[in-house]
């Protein structure tokens, strides 16, 4: 075989001209010039990639074409095989055979809880979806919680309790702990340590204190490698208190968001995606003055917020602080401004337009006001001076909310405000002086992702008793003595509560599939009650002292609405320290740089910190903007590599101090010239067969006193080429400006704002066919750009219900990748700070479809109710539907991509959807499933069927609802009158295909003012 | 040059030019018989069961009503195959020695669940659902054949797609009152046609003949 090389060719990103060029773009390779709406098309498959794993001869070509077509043609001789039936024994009183339940239940991933509710077939659930009685969910998800379903039924999880990577038993686990026990209560739990993930479980929160009570000298320790730390600290320094910030977006006219990412990642981001969307609709009846609110990002990577925002600016994370602290000043706060030769690069008017800004814009809606909201990569003093100006913007109470937390128990609520980083050094200085006889972890990965110079790994052979609870025989259980195969969410019951006091129970949708436990029932083990199972636990704790004659009640309830509590926790009066500035002055970081970059250390948009690296959903899920899979790269500026005569592929020794890694590098629009981004969570090595091997281990550079920047990197070119499986070009409409976007102030001043000049809908048809005749129920959909954060929650909720494969890596780098829906990213502007936008692209259902124009045996054809029907078992893979559609949106199965032998894995498909083999060809479906089966509860209850009752994957999954779906036939569904807005247009539409999908034109709302002064 | 044939090969080339026509004629007959065969199609082939299960004595002799086995007919895709328990609801009263029952028993004694073999099933691209065709007024026994004369089970119909859609395409011709849809005595009445358009209007029945209303 020969080697592949996948990688843009090196010459054409070095010599980029920027001026030049369109629009749009969406490759740094556009903006050559030449390369402008290129005549010369590119090709269906990258033609530097080779096709075949094995190229077959000629004469081998046919031996086998030959032989297939004698066996089809045997293989159709025979009948259909036998199958049989197996009802029940004693059939349960609310299971209907072939109907789908569904049960509430919550998922935490790192620090963020959302309340789900998960679809269940005969008893296997089958789909997550958002609870939207879930105050933090809102019926909405994210990608993590939509791929949660294939990690329950990853054939890699651990299946097995382990000692000394030998099968033990559960049993034989509580003796051997038992004997540990011993000494444990005699010296009051001198030496026992535990350390957890973050704990949102009010159950396990009791657990430890009362293993604390038992054992006084036990110490519980918590820890995520994307931890809230700074947040944390800076909390302290403004208020002296601890509280905890619900930051109210739905109430936000202006928002400054000072390096947070907070649409798309970390705490609450879900609901913060739909609040942030509310004062962003436009109501564009042209009576109504028209208003939306304004978004500024300053954040030292691109980050989905930052392309989202109506100011974007790339700032060095030192630049971030100074920034802050200006605009503080600018404010009233007498500070010192250590660092002002950071922030040359920005005029004095873009601040003073900003202050200006949160100072005076405000929409008519009542209560609003302005936000800024710090990253948690930002030092405490960002997140203190972010308080102040909240504080001093009067937005406490609108914007911002300050929850006090139950302080119930003080010991409890200072572990819970513990720094992780700290706990976590203290953990391991004592677990290095030989002085924690016993060290139960209970999930996470810290042997991986504990911060490298305190070297976790190396104390934890020190710990005479280790036990690792995890889904994965991982790197920290191979260390360990001990690994507990520990219960997937969808397995056990629990509880979690979300950072504000939204309280879920979690219940099993399906008995564990493996000897599994759950945290709860190793620390009752701990209690010495290891027999005890997590549902007595969970509910024990919600029962209320004594008899408690409602509890079954109330628990019915709590387990049917999904929500126990939807109340938040009680706002907290809190003032500013009266010597914030004198604080804020003793502050002065020793950042001295003797390398050329700055690392930005960021949590991996697919995989997060490394806990989805075994997921194959989302290691192929492209990254937003640098649309890379089933890899990391470090993400460098285009200036830079053209400087050093780098391109995306190119392999780099990045050194930091005096640790390097070897990795590639992407080129990435928009990133700093001195910063480098590195996301952290790949190059696991007990990951499984998904996650293994792919990527590069961040986490080896990261520090515990730099777990967000690190200052003083170099990089050098080693001249390999590492290849990339990068989907940005495939499926390309060959420079095609497919993507319009203007201003609120474009779209106030002018009857037909320029960007929506060009017809956006085709007039009259002017087909050759007859037209279809639109009666009944007529499915469209509509996409709101403006709405769309690129999130990519859709793609995967898409593949779930879908059914839709994974390829792997080498199949992505030859283009056939099989979402059925796609992020388009654009670009706009110089490649330096660029605008971004992202165009989620399915199946658009012409009306005058070219794919059903040129099938030869009439696989895809249309439906009544203008669907693009695509017919599986007709299709024979001539891909010519493929080849005419313009838009680019249908996938072939080239290979057996369907795992049709994991038994596992058949439990996970939607039984509502035919699970493809190889040689078919298949695109979006509207998801006919469900339109069918709306169709048949419509029918048996004689109504037609109603506006939102059928909702697609993709639109449901959407925490900013921008896909809208339904009739057009009927004028008051949420897409016909979407259709009716002047900003909708279609792809294409010269095409006169008449596509069903179109797309309402993304509007931003940058400032006036600094328009005028981008201009002079 | 002399002739290089006989003159009788001038037969022989003829009939065997008309002979390939008729022959070719005949190989699509026979093949489009054989799709259409029980040998593919399994249709009338009766199928060994666990437990000789005799619809003829259930249904034609005692009179038990489908619904009373097959629960979920009205209201789900999957009309439902009795549990164990449904049995043993009779069984555990009558013939409770039988041996023919054993089976049964023992499913029920040890929790072991009966697998009978399925008669009727389709392609695993085609997605049927019982409950609609119910509410549209499509009776048991016009899919399944007259089951109450049934000793053991068998499949009355091919299941082909063009089976589908000659009722999708004509319901009328098919379609029978909502009361008379269990009945397995329930024969087409002279007027069927002007019955079936009248119950085609006040029963909203739609001809759905898209590819997508079974495949997907």
């Amino acid at each position: 075989m020969r080697k592949q090389q996948l990688s843009q060719p090196a010459a054409e990103e070095a010599v980029v001209l920027a001026s030049a060029g369109p629009a749009y773009w969406r490759r740094i390779s556009e903006l050559l010039p030449g390369q402008a709406g290129s005549e010369i098309p590119s090709p269906e498959f990258p033609p530097e990639i080779e096709l075949w794993e094995h190229e077959p001869s000629r004469r081998q070509f046919l031996t086998l074409m030959g032989a297939s077509l004698a066996l089809a043609g045997i293989g159709g001789c025979t009948s259909a095989p036998q199958e049989s039936i197996v009802p029940y024994i004693r059939q349960p009183e609310n299971v209907t055979p072939g109907q789908t339940q569904e049960y509430a239940t919550a998922a935490r991933t790192g620090d963020n809880v959302l309340g789900l509710v998960v679809k269940s077939e005969a008893g296997r659930p089958i789909k997550i979806e958002g609870n939207p009685d879930h105050p933090a969910s809102l019926g909405a998800t994210n990608a993590f919680c939509q791929a949660e379903l294939l990690t329950l039924y990853d054939p890699d999880r651990s299946q097995t309790v382990l000692r000394n990577q030998e099968i033990e038993t559960w049993d034989g686990f509580l003796t051997s702990l038992k004997t540990q026990l011993e000494k444990s209560h005699a010296n009051n739990g001198v030496g026992l340590r535990v350390l957890s993930e973050v704990i949102r479980s009010p159950t396990l929160r009791a657990q430890r204190r009362a293993l604390l009570t038992a054992f006084p000298q036990a110490q519980w320790h918590e820890w995520e490698p994307l931890h809230n730390d700074h947040a944390r600290a800076g909390m302290q320094l403004a208020f002296d208190e601890e509280a905890i910030v619900r930051y109210r977006l739905d109430r936000a006219d202006v928002i400054l968001s000072l390096d947070a990412d907070f649409l798309t990642t970390g705490e609450d981001h879900v609901r913060h995606a739909r609040e942030y969307r509310t004062r962003r609709t436009l109501q564009l009846s042209r009576t109504q003055a028209i208003e939306m609110n304004r978004l500024y990002v300053v954040e030292s990577t691109p980050s989905l917020t930052g392309a989202a925002a109506d100011h974007r600016l790339t700032l060095e994370p030192r630049a971030i602080e100074a920034l802050a602290r200006e605009i503080a000043a600018r404010l009233g706060l007498e500070i010192d401004r250590p660092g002002q030769e950071h922030l040359a690069d920005i005029s004095a008017e873009w601040i003073e337009a900003v202050v200006k800004d949160l100072r005076e814009y405000r929409l008519k809606s009542e209560g609003g006001s302005a936000l800024v909201i710090p990253g948690p990569s930002q030092p405490p003093e960002v997140h203190a001076l972010a308080h102040f100006i909240n504080v001093r913007m009067g937005s406490v109470g609108k914007t911002v909310e300050y929850l006090s937390t139950n302080r119930t128990n003080s010991n409890e609520e200072a572990a819970r405000f513990q720094n992780q980083t700290d706990s976590l050094q203290e953990l391991v200085e004592r677990m290095r002086q030989g002085k924690v006889t016993t060290l139960a972890i209970l999930g996470g990965n810290p042997v991986y992702n504990a911060p490298t110079d305190i070297n976790f790994s190396a104390a934890l052979a020190n710990v005479g008793f280790s036990v690792h609870l995890s889904l994965y025989a991982d790197e920290t259980s191979h260390q360990c003595q001990w690994h507990i195969p520990e219960s997937h969410f969808l397995e056990a019951w629990s509880d979690l509560q979300t950072y504000d006091g939204i309280t879920s129970i979690v219940q099993p949708l399906i008995t564990p599939l493996y000897n599994s436990k759950t945290a709860h029932e190793i620390v009752a083990a701990l209690l010495d009650n290891g027999t005890a199972s997590a549902k007595d636990l969970v509910q024990n704790h919600w029962k209320q002292a004594g008899e408690d004659a409602g509890f079954d009640q109330r628990w019915q309830e709590a387990l049917q609405k999904g929500v126990i509590s939807d109340e938040q926790f009680p706002p907290s009066r809190l003032s500013l320290v009266g010597d914030l500035a004198q604080k804020l002055q003793a502050v002065q970081r020793q950042v001295e740089a003797e390398g050329e970059f700055t690392v930005v250390f960021r949590a991996d948009p697919t995989i997060y910190d490394g806990r989805y690296a075994n997921n194959g959903w989302l290691q192929e899920l492209p990254k937003p903007f640098t649309k890379l899979t089933w890899d990391n790269a470090a993400l460098i500026s285009p200036a830079a590599a053209e400087e050093m005569g780098l391109a995306s592929g190119d392999v780099v020794r990045l050194t930091l101090g005096d640790r390097s890694l070897e990795l590639p590098v992407v080129v990435l629009p928009g990133q700093l010239k001195t910063t480098l981004t590195l996301h952290l969570g790949y190059g696991r090595k007990h990951a499984g067969r998904v996650g293994n091997g792919a990527g590069f281990n961040t986490y080896i550079l990261r520090t515990s006193d730099a777990p967000w920047f690190a200052f003083g990197a170099r990089i050098e070119k080693m001249g390999g080429l590492h290849p990339l499986a990068i989907t940005v070009g495939h499926h390309d409409l060959e420079g095609r400006e497919l993507i319009r976007a203007g201003t609120l102030a474009e779209l106030s001043h002018e009857a037909t704002p320029e960007f929506m000049a060009s017809a956006g809908r085709p007039t009259d048809s002017q087909s050759l066919f007859p037209p279809y005749p639109r009666e009944g129920y007529q499915w469209g959909m509509s996409i709101d750009l403006t709405a769309c954060t690129g999130c990519n929650a859709c793609v995967v909720a898409c593949q779930a219900e879908n059914n839709i494969p994974i390829v792997g890596r080498d199949e992505v780098a030859r283009g056939r990748e099989m979402h059925w829906i796609r992020i388009d990213s654009y670009y706009r502007g110089e490649q330096e700070n660029p605008e971004a936008f992202h165009q989620p692209v399915p199946c658009m259902h012409c009306e005058n479809a070219p794919c059903e124009l040129v099938c030869p045996v009439a696989a895809t054809v249309h439906s009544t109710e203008g669907l693009n029907q695509m017919v599986y078992n007709r299709c024979v893979g001539t891909r010519y539907c493929s080849n005419n559609c313009p838009y680019k949106v249908r996938r072939f199965n080239f290979l057996e991509y369907s795992d049709f032998e994991t038994p596992v894995l058949k439990l996970m498909r939607n039984p509502q959807v035919t699970v493809r083999s190889r040689g078919v060809m298949e695109k979006c479906t509207y998801c006919i499933q469900r339109i069918s089966a709306a169709r048949i509860n419509a029918e048996k209850e004689e109504r037609t069927i109603t506006d939102r009752e059928v909702q697609t994957a993709c639109q449901q999954v959407c925490p900013s609802q921008a896909i809208l779906f339904g009739n057009l036939n009927d004028p008051q569904s949420g897409v016909s009158q979407a259709k009716h807005n002047p900003l909708d247009y279609a792809l294409l539409a010269e095409l006169n295909a008449r596509p069903r999908t179109s797309y309402l034109a993304a509007v931003r709302n940058p400032n006036p003012a600094l328009a005028l002064l981008a201009k002079q | 040059m002399p002739q290089v044939f006989p003159r009788q090969m001038n037969v022989i080339a003829q009939v065997s030019i008309y002979g390939a026509v008729f022959m070719l004629a005949g190989a699509i007959a026979i093949g489009m018989f054989v799709v259409r065969s029980p040998y593919v199609t399994e249709a009338g082939v009766i199928r060994e069961q666990p437990v000789p299960f005799s619809h003829k004595h259930h249904v034609g002799d005692v009179g038990i009503d489908c619904r009373y086995c097959h629960t979920s007919v009205e209201t789900s895709a999957f009309a439902g195959i009795p549990s164990t328990e449904i049995c043993m609801g009779c069984h555990s009263q009558l013939w409770k020695e039988s041996e023919m029952l054993a089976p049964v028993r023992e499913s029920y004694r040890t929790s072991t669940a009966l697998h009978w073999t399925r008669v009727h099933n389709l392609p695993d691209f085609a997605y049927f659902n019982h409950s609609i065709h119910i509410h549209k007024g499509i009776g048991c026994t016009s899919c399944h054949g007259d089951v109450a004369e049934m000793p053991l089970m068998w499949r009355e119909k091919t299941l082909m797609m063009e089976w589908c859609l000659e009722c999708h395409r004509h319901p009328e011709q098919y379609v029978r009152p909502r009361s008379e849809v269990f009945s397995v005595n329930w024969n087409p009445p002279s007027n069927q046609q002007q019955l079936g358009e009248k119950l085609i209007g006040e029963y909203r029945i739609q001809k759905l003949t898209d590819c997508y209303t079974c495949h997907r």
